[in-house]
């Protein structure tokens, strides 16, 4: 597996990125605030869109470096991709695909199947670790009707009755999403999925680590040749990046949800890294985000053995992992395409 | 079959990795998926081809081109020769702006020292196919020089190679008409092939996916 290399998260709104040889700098009303040496880096990320410079978007396109821009809050601006590698047999292979249904199907219900998978073990693993703080039995209920339904998706070849079973795994998994909040009961509540705008603590932080993994994916399946915005799952809607968001259907539990969890029960956030805007949306404090981005970084690096290729890799690197696997399941290296089932 | 499309003429140098790995070649040559050592090999080669276009030395009796970019259309393939030695010789073909007759003797130049298999024969037949192409001769004699021995050596290019390559050039135009990259079998070699990463060879021997997730979601 190839190495995990760094993203450069640039916090402050009003840094500008320009090029200067094979360094990024940043730059700040004409002041240098640093540069960093691209080739370590695997993506630029930006809060708070001010601008970098065509030479640096080139460059980014050139070497495979993904350039992406973000408000403030999260939300997605834009994305700078280059002419990816000579990819057009794998990207027609997606395309064919994506349009027969029943094929779509089949590849779609193993990201349904990773997620639900996932989300049971989430469970599971809470009443292991928590015996004396869950109610187990409830616990126990909802990760055996996950189990059906998993049973059910892995025969399922139709779109619409997948997204059915999603969605009333979905509806298992949240009602119990509150309970494993153990700290900071006050604070920190689940009540409903916000998203425009999250409404809550919680939402709000979900909704930064999920733009976060999309990311990822997104740039991981560019990175292999794929074309992120051609879903199975999901279908074509412009400037969504579909097949990202496939993908990131069995990661977000293991990935996004603990990662959030953790920082709830651990403490390592609190009631004043968040502030309510007029509308009632609340976003992080900046000095939260970057403590959330710095403990982001720090849990990719973590390692893990990839539970279909027995290797030892980074967190990191398991979207890269899973884009590959797709990639090679789509030029039928692979019978089937792999998720990723973690326990 | 003649290949009419100089777009679509493979790269003479990939029989290189077509011999060492079938699906090596194939990641470069039709998914392009190539890792950085290819890319810089290509940029060398381009470079040099710009460097010193067709340059012709005459020495007596010999002329010299360097850099001479082939190409075949009977085998779809482009490439360039190192070095090509024109030998005035009544048995062989007039050429442009020279005169006299003359025979032309391929000769390609490798850092190592001579391989027992036959890589770097394969690839100097191909280009000997490519200047019979060109200059309607026969092209019976070609050399390779290798740099660890300061040597080159001599390579009788039979009928029986020039066969070979073609069935070899057979092979890979039919992958890369239906853009097929094989499935191989894998070894020890793979350790040392940079596309190790995007090609996976592990996976070739693994079990099936459907008994990955059959098996985990009954557990
Ligand atoms: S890793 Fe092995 S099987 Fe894969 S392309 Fe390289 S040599 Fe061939």
């Amino acid at each position: 597996m190839k190495k995990l290399q760094n993203t450069l998260y640039i916090t402050q709104p009003d840094v500008y990125l320009s090029l200067d040889g094979d360094n990024v700098v940043l730059l700040k009303e004409q002041e240098k605030l640093g540069r960093v040496p691209l080739h370590n880096l695997e993506s630029i990320v930006a809060f708070g869109y001010t601008g970098a410079s065509p030479a640096l978007m080139g460059y980014c396109a050139d070497n495979n470096v993904s350039l992406l821009f973000l408000t403030m809050n999260g939300r997605f601006l834009a994305r700078v991709t280059g002419e990816s590698r000579g990819n057009v047999i794998l990207r027609k292979k997606q395309y064919a695909l994506s349009e027969d249904e029943t094929k779509s199907a089949r590849i779609a219900r193993n990201f349904i199947i990773g997620k639900i998978y996932n989300h049971k073990w989430i469970l599971e693993r809470t009443t292991r670790d928590y015996p004396l703080r869950v109610n187990v039995e409830q616990f126990k209920e909802a990760s055996q009707q996950l189990s059906a339904l998993i049973l059910e998706v892995r025969n399922c070849e139709q779109l619409d009755r997948l997204r059915g079973f999603e969605g009333q795994a979905a509806i298992t998994y949240n009602k119990l999403f509150d309970s494993m909040i153990l700290q900071q009961k006050e604070d920190f509540q689940f009540h409903l999925r916000s998203r425009r705008p999250p409404l809550d603590n919680v939402n709000a932080m979900l909704s930064f680590s999920y733009t976060l993994l999309a990311h990822d994916t997104a740039s991981a399946l560019e990175a292999v040749g794929l074309d992120s915005y051609v879903g199975f799952l999901h279908r074509d809607r412009p400037g969504r990046v579909s097949l990202a968001l496939d993908l990131m259907e069995e990661l977000r539990g293991v990935m996004a949800d603990k990662f959030v969890l953790t920082q709830i029960n651990k403490k390592l956030v609190s009631k004043e890294d968040f502030v309510k805007k007029e509308n009632g949306a609340v976003i992080m404090t900046d000095e939260a985000r970057k403590r959330f981005l710095t403990a982001w970084q720090n849990r990719k690096q973590e390692k893990i053995t990839h539970p279909y290729l027995g290797e030892k890799i980074s967190w990191g690197l398991v979207p890269h992992a899973q884009a590959l696997l797709l990639a090679r399941h789509l030029r039928n290296d692979l019978d089937e395409y792999p998720p990723f089932l973690w326990k | 079959m003649a290949y009419s499309d100089d777009d679509d003429a493979l790269m003479l140098s990939g029989i290189q990795h077509f011999h060492f790995c079938k699906r090596q070649w194939a990641l470069i040559h039709i998914e392009q998926q190539w890792a950085e050592d290819f890319r810089t090999i290509e940029g060398q080669h381009l470079h040099r081809n710009a460097d010193q276009p067709f340059t012709r030395e005459k020495r007596g009796d010999k002329l010299v081109v360097r850099a001479m970019p082939v190409k075949s259309r009977q085998l779809g393939i482009t490439g360039i020769c190192d070095v090509v030695e024109f030998i005035r010789d009544n048995s062989g073909v007039e050429i442009n702006g020279a005169e006299g007759k003359y025979v032309a003797y391929p000769v390609e130049y490798k850092r190592g020292k001579p391989k027992l298999e036959d890589i770097d024969v394969l690839q100097l037949t191909a280009q000997a196919m490519c200047l019979e192409e060109m200059l309607l001769c026969d092209v019976r004699t070609g050399y390779i020089f290798y740099n660890e021995i300061k040597h080159r050596i001599e390579v009788p290019l039979t009928d029986e190679l020039k066969l070979k390559v073609g069935s070899i050039l057979e092979e890979m135009q039919d992958y890369y008409r239906r853009g097929y990259t094989p499935k191989v079998r894998t070894g020890a070699f793979c350790e040392s092939c940079s596309l190790q990463h995007i090609c996976l060879p592990k996976l070739m021997n693994k079990q099936t996916v459907k008994s990955y997730v059959e098996g985990k979601i009954r557990e």
